[in-house]
C-alpha cells in the first residue's frame, strides 16, 4: 500500500516535510513508524520510541492501533501547543 | 454564504468586530463570552522576541470544526467562532479568539472555557519562540490535559 506520511514542528525539522512508504496490507501507524525508523539515524531518533508522538490518520487525530489504507495520509507529530 | 465559524489566518482580528458579526440578527442572544489568548515576552524562564506558529493545513480547520459541533451539542448556545494565527507574532499580539453567544451567561462561559481547554490539547499547531538562548519548540503542559479532562476529554497530549 502506497502512504503518503506528513511530519510537522521539529519532526519536520529533522525529517523534512514528508515522505512516502510502501506499507504491507494490514499495517497499523505502529508499524509504520517502525518502518520509518528503520530508514535512518535521523529517523531513528526523530522518531524514537521513547519520545511522545501523536498521530494522524487522513488528517483525524488516531492512536497508532489504526489500520492504514492504500492511499492514505498519515502524520507524525509532536504533542500540539496551539491556543 | 455564511461565515466560516473557524478561520485559521496570519492577519489579526478585531475583537469587536467579530463578535459583532458572530450575534448580527440574533436578538435571542444575551450573552456573548469571549476569550483572546496574546503572545508574552516571557516563557519557561526564558525571554521571547517573538513566536512562530506553524499548523496542518486542512486538519486545523476540520478539527476545530468537530470541536464547535462537541460544544453546540453540549452546551446551550446559539454560535460560537474561533479564530487562531499562525505565522510570525510579537509580543503583545493576539493568537487566538474563542467567542460564543448563547441566551444566558452560565452556559457561554462554560462553552467558551470547554472549547480553549479543548483546542489547546487537540487542535495541530505547533509554536516556536525565539530566546536569548536560541529558537526552541514550546513544551506541551500536562495542566492543559488536566484542564480538558475537566470535561471528559481524554487529551493525552503532553
Amino acid at each position: 500500500m502506497n502512504v503518503n506520511v506528513r511530519y510537522f514542528a521539529s519532526l519536520r525539522e529533522a525529517l523534512g516535510p514528508g515522505e512516502t512508504v510502501d506499507a504491507p496490507a494490514g499495517a497499523t501507524l505502529s508499524l509504520l513508524r517502525d518502518l520509518l525508523i528503520a530508514r535512518s539515524a535521523s529517523h531513528a531518533a526523530a522518531l524514537a520510541r521513547g519520545r511522545a508522538l501523536r498521530c494522524a490518520l487522513d488528517q483525524a487525530l488516531c492512536d497508532e492501533s489504526a489500520l492504514v489504507r492504500d492511499g492514505a495520509e498519515v502524520a507524525f507529530f509532536p504533542p500540539v501547543t496551539g491556543g | 454564504m455564511a461565515t466560516p465559524r473557524v478561520r485559521v489566518q496570519t492577519e489579526d482580528f478585531d475583537l469587536g468586530a467579530e463578535v459583532a458579526a458572530l450575534r448580527a440578527g440574533d436578538p435571542g442572544v444575551g450573552a456573548v463570552a469571549a476569550f483572546v489568548g496574546t503572545v508574552r515576552d516571557r516563557n519557561d524562564g526564558l525571554g521571547v522576541s517573538s513566536m512562530e506558529l506553524e499548523h496542518y493545513p486542512g486538519m486545523t480547520e476540520k478539527a476545530i470544526e468537530a470541536m464547535i459541533d462537541a460544544a453546540m451539542q453540549r452546551f446551550d448556545i446559539r454560535a460560537a467562532r474561533v479564530i487562531h494565527r499562525v505565522g510570525l507574532l510579537q509580543p503583545q499580539d493576539q493568537i487566538v479568539l474563542v467567542a460564543v453567544t448563547s441566551a444566558h451567561r452560565g452556559q457561554a462561559f462554560q462553552a467558551c472555557e470547554f472549547l480553549m481547554d479543548y483546542l489547546k490539547t487537540q487542535a495541530p499547531f505547533w509554536k516556536k519562540e525565539h530566546t536569548p538562548e536560541g529558537a526552541r519548540w514550546v513544551d506541551a503542559r500536562s495542566t492543559d490535559d488536566a484542564a480538558a479532562r475537566r470535561w471528559g476529554i481524554e487529551s493525552g497530549n503532553a
